[in-house]
């Protein structure tokens, strides 16, 4: 006997009369592990669609195959599969149209596998998943690997079965669609981009409990606790605003498609690395939040933090650059950064990550800054959260903002001040315990360390100053402005400045005591060097401005410092190269991925200032034949040519770029129409390098044949994600460090 | 003494959630119209349908009237429509229509498809008198006094309950002002 | 020559001059514009203005007729002879500042332009003053000290 939810003459019953048949020779049995509720099921129990009782309910399911069939080849007992709704026959007019969902022979398909309290009773629809243990055709069982949570399983299994009877489904993809693209469009939109959230946190919870053999059970437990409790807010988010699982009834012919803006790789992986940042900087706040209850917050708990913090920010740098190299390319407006809410919200939480990583350095080495750490570990998440809020509320109007409903900002907000709002209390209630840790003088490793702290926060405040200045505006009714671009740009520079300073002054002075004098002397060579590099980039690009001299000094100044520090370490004293490479063998690796994540900052800052001062572009007319030569490069149009992409119209112009004469390379930009949206889009092509990028993008046709064609080149664009890149090495580095990978001795 | 410093992120942070709640029940979208309580923009417009004659705006200083932008490729002006129809037959003051980057004949048919609450329309065929009255969205409407300023910007289409609430008590207040 | 002659040959050469310039246009692209320099100006304005229906892109590249109107609504001003300033200004008096992306200094924004400096120099005041009160504090407030492995220092100059 089982249980199971039966619909019969008296209306719906939860019973646990039921009992089903073994599997028939094409048939499978699988134990039910998770099922979506869906209307039509409701439709049944209300009489709007006319079933015969007695029936066993429910029709998404995903579960563990119990027992097979004879004659079953493709799955056996203990597979994990999602179970299709409908077992299309394979061979009637909808079937091989490449509409299974429209089955002819399986909708009127009803078989009676179950008894209920000794009657036959049937299906719904094929199958029936509001029950322990159900029976499927073998082509209803589809196989999925092991570690999926049953639940993701089943949306996208309606993505890539093009299901549109899921709302969700149908708002966000097509049969055109190409797989890799119905694949993100799980995440395209709102209900699904939850979903991800939380498939997230179950894979860093899972990651927590596998890696944490060391910790106290009491701390492991609190840790996972904490992170239980935030899923079990989205969870309830998600089932009370943001159904992923909504019905559409009747069944479109075909989904409204996937906007082309996100009908790119980029799409497939910057959101799921971006929330792997985002979430990840859950396990920080919940080793902070067990640290504070459980009242040992010292030098171990930062030892045990420090590595998980570190992970996340590598996917949040990561996750970040590829959204902003993704609008570079995709977007077709040459830029790369918008100081847009939704980016803003990104930058955030980044920037007070920056800060925790190296706060967490001071308390592991030297116990000190603890409350500080405490709360950088409890803001950084907080912002996480806070950016959560900002692109789903409608507080905020931005490019990314998903569709906006009252009710669910209300939801995200109470939630927000429920989780941080309880961790700001819990601070407050134990910080004044927290010891003071180790002393260290007015100017030493840690004042520095201190200093970047304030610098990166304050930085942080002031981002969220300019996004969220013109709602509070708003709010207290004193009209309407906007903050964009030219304000970031001028706020945000400056604090740069201080601190990336410090990042050439910090690695060399010396934890406890420093003296200035010392490190002056130290860092002399550094500094002469920093100018020259800066004076002599500058001239070989052509001119040397101001703000751009700035930016190269702050670049080179880094690099200078590195080098600097490195050359310390690694210095000879007369005894050769060998003495060399012995010393910087003995460098810790934490060490070096700390040097290799300031490159890439220093490269970052390179890329930016290069773009942004010395890029040059040129708005041109071509007709087939004509050329146009904009640093050296020459750009002759060759022609246009109207294509075909599975799911757009394109004319496609041929541009081939040559440099003294040779030619080096051919460039295809588009302007495409979307048929299902009819979104008119432009598809720049560019032809990446080290030291530039090749940019081109059409505008409209005018007279003549000729094309409106724009042409850009921009010096060193490449290095502002190949730094990200670096930065995010860097940090592979230090997390690969010798302590972590030690099995006994020292606990991690 | 000590310990009100560590409740300073958690005062902080409750002071930005009230703002936030404020927040959620307002439309960041909505562009406010700085031309409330000045002059109405100055034009010289084309009739719609008499194209020979010449609308301006100092012809209508004396009366309190509305000005409604519309086009015939508006979508959201065809649910405005029937209540403006409506409206204009309580007579309560002239409404013009402003047929805002469309075609003639376009705008011409529509108004003979869907009903003429207006006066009169005024052919604005390449926005520009839009672009003087601040238009970012079609439809808009401009409640103008008899002193020819603008008292009023219904952005978007009128709902039954904006003209029952918002519209009428002001047209009411405005002739009382003028005497008329 | 003949008259006639003269006549056919002024025409040919005109014809061949024609051939000549044009050949040479059909390999050098000419500007998109007519005039580059005033395009130029238009789009640095427009760059800091924000397009009002689709709201996430500024006039300068955004695509919706409103924006296209408004640019060239600013390259007849340009052309008018008007300055900078007062096209920005054109464009409050019409949309509000909401159509500025650089928030104007006025007592409403006071807070937002002076803030990020008022909060460099409140931290650090906060820094100097955390760093003072910790350096007066006695020893017993601290952690023993505890021994450092040798790699985490930077070697002695």
């Amino acid at each position: 006997m089982m249980k199971g939810i039966v619909f019969t003459e008296n209306g719906v019953e939860v019973s646990d009369e039921l009992e089903v048949a073994a599997p028939g020779p094409k048939q499978v049995k699988v134990n039910v592990m998770a099922a979506g509720v869906c209307h039509s099921d409701v439709s049944v129990i209300n009489g709007t669609i006319p079933w015969k009782p007695p029936a066993v309910l429910g029709h998404e399911g995903a579960g563990i195959v119990a027992e097979v069939g004879s004659e079953v080849t493709s799955v056996k007992p203990g597979d994990h599969v999602v179970i299709a709704t409908l077992a299309n026959c394979g061979v009637c007019r909808a079937c091989s149209s490449g509409h299974p969902t429209w089955c002819m022979r399986s909708l009127g398909n009803v078989s009676q596998p179950f008894t209920y309290k000794g009657q036959p009773a049937s299906n719904f629809a094929a199958v029936s998943v509001f029950v322990e243990s159900t029976i499927i055709s073998e082509i209803q069982a589809i196989k999925i690997p092991d570690d999926v949570p049953f639940a993701s399983a089943c949306l996208m299994a309606s993505f890539i079965r093009s299901d549109f009877s899921v709302l969700y489904v149908a708002s966000n993809s097509n049969t055109h669609l190409p797989l890799q693209y119905q694949i993100a469009g799980f995440w395209g939109g709102h209900e699904g981009s939850l979903l991800l959230w939380v498939q997230m946190l179950v894979i860093w919870m899972v990651a927590v409990s596998l890696f944490s053999r060391h910790l106290p059970r009491e701390v492991l437990s609190r840790i996972l606790a904490v992170m239980g409790l935030v899923s079990v807010g989205f969870l309830l988010f998600m089932l009370l605003t943001s159904n992923p699982f909504d019905r559409l009834f009747p069944v479109p012919a075909d989904g409204r498609d996937l906007n082309p803006l996100l009908q790119d790789p980029g799409m497939v992986f910057h959101p799921p690395t971006l929330y792997m940042g985002y979430v990840g900087f859950c396990v920080a706040f919940a080793f902070a939040i067990a640290a504070l209850i459980g009242g040992n917050l010292d030098a171990t708990w930062a030892r045990w933090t420090r590595p998980w913090t570190t992970v996340a920010w590598m996917f949040l740098t990561v996750g970040i650059a590829m959204g902003s190299a993704w609008a570079y390319y995709e977007l077709g407006w040459g830029g790369w950064w918008f100081w847009d809410p939704v980016e803003n919200a990104s930058l955030m939480p980044w920037l007070l990550g920056t800060a925790l990583i190296h706060s967490l350095a001071v308390t592991e080495k030297r116990g000190s800054f603890k409350n500080w750490t405490v709360l950088l570990a409890i803001l950084a998440f907080s912002f996480s959260l806070l950016g959560t809020f900002l692109v789903r509320s409608g507080v905020l109007s931005s490019v990314h903002a998903f569709a906006t409903d009252p009710r669910r900002g209300l939801f995200i907000l109470a939630f927000l001040t429920i989780v941080i709002g309880s961790s700001f209390t819990l601070f407050a209630w134990r910080a004044p315990t927290v010891g003071l840790g180790a002393r260290f003088a007015l100017f030493s490793k840690e004042t520095a360390l201190l200093a970047n702290n304030v610098l990166f926060m304050v930085a942080a405040a002031v981002v969220l100053l300019g996004t969220l200045y013109p709602p509070l505006l708003d709010a207290l009714g004193m009209g309407k402005i906007s903050v964009g671009p030219p304000y970031f740009d001028s706020v945000f520079l400056p604090l740069m400045i201080p601190t990336i300073f410090l990042m050439g002054v910090g690695p060399m002075a010396r934890w406890k005591a420093s003296s200035v004098p010392d490190l002056a002397s130290r860092l002399k060579w550094a500094l002469g060097a920093t100018v020259v590099c800066a004076v002599v980039s500058g001239w070989l690009q052509g001119a040397i401005h101001l703000l751009a001299t700035v930016g190269l000094l702050m670049a080179f100044w880094i690099f200078s410092s590195v080098a600097t520090d490195l050359w310390e370490r690694v210095r000879p004293e007369g005894k050769g190269f060998t003495e060399i490479r012995r010393k910087a063998l003995l460098i810790p690796r934490a060490l070096v991925g700390m040097m290799v994540a300031h490159i890439g900052v220093a490269m970052f800052c390179l890329g930016v200032t290069m773009v942004k001062t010395y890029e040059v572009e040129s708005d041109v007319k071509m007709a087939v034949g004509d050329s146009t030569t904009v640093r050296g490069y020459s750009f002759a149009f060759k022609g246009v040519k109207d294509i075909q992409g599975p799911n757009y119209d394109a004319t496609r112009a041929t541009i081939e770029i040559s440099r003294d004469g040779s030619k080096i390379t051919e460039l295809s930009p588009e302007k495409r129409i979307y048929r299902v949206q009819q979104n008119p889009m432009t598809e720049a092509a560019i032809a990446p390098g080290i030291t530039r990028d090749l940019y081109v993008s059409m505008g409209e046709e005018v007279e003549g044949g000729a094309w409106i064609v724009r042409v850009y080149v921009k010096p060193f664009i490449d290095w502002i994600w190949g730094g990200c890149l670096v930065m995010a090495f860097g940090g592979l580095l230090a997390v690969t460090d010798r302590r972590y990978r030690r099995k006994t001795g020292v606990a991690v | 003494m000590k310990y009100l410093k560590f409740l300073l992120p958690l005062a902080i942070f409750l002071v930005l959630v009230g703002f936030l709640m404020r927040g959620l029940s307002l439309d960041p979208r909505e562009v406010p119209s700085p031309l409330i309580n000045k002059p109405a923009p100055a034009f010289a417009l084309a009739g719609l349908e008499k194209p020979d004659t010449t609308f301006k705006r100092d012809d209508m200083l004396g009366k309190v009237w509305l000005l409604n932008v519309f086009a015939s490729w508006c979508v959201a002006c065809r649910e405005e429509h029937p209540l403006l129809v409506e409206f204009s037959r309580m007579k309560m003051l002239p409404i013009y229509g402003l047929n805002y980057k469309d075609e003639r004949i376009a705008g011409m048919k529509w108004l003979a498809s869907f009903g003429n609450p207006y006066e009169a329309s005024l052919y604005d065929h390449d926005g520009r008198v839009g672009i003087d009255y601040g238009v970012y969205g079609v439809p808009e409407s401009f409640l103008i006094d008899a002193k020819g300023v603008i008292r009023y910007k219904q952005i978007g289409p009128f709902t039954p309950e904006s003209i029952e609430t918002k519209l009428i008590p002001l047209v009411q207040q405005l002739k009382k002002e003028a005497g008329i | 020559m003949t008259p006639t002659l003269r006549v056919i040959a002024a025409w040919l050469a005109a014809l061949f001059l024609v051939i000549g310039l044009s050949a040479a246009n059909a390999n050098e692209a000419a500007p998109a514009v007519a005039d580059p320099v005033l395009e130029a100006r238009m789009l640095a304005i427009t760059a800091e203005l924000r397009c009002l229906v689709c709201q996430n892109q500024t006039i300068a590249d955004s695509h919706a007729d409103l924006a296209i109107d408004l640019r060239q609504q600013v390259r007849e001003l340009l052309q008018k002879g008007m300055t900078d300033q007062q096209i920005t200004d054109y464009m409050t008096e019409r949309y509000g500042d909401f159509v500025l992306y650089r928030p104007p200094f006025k007592s409403t924004t006071v807070l937002l332009w002076v803030g990020p400096g008022v909060l460099l120099v409140l931290g650090l005041l906060g820094l100097v003053l955390v760093l003072r009160r910790r350096s007066r504090m006695p020893e017993d407030r601290f952690d023993a000290e505890e021994p450092e492995g040798p790699q985490d220092q930077a070697p002695a100059a």
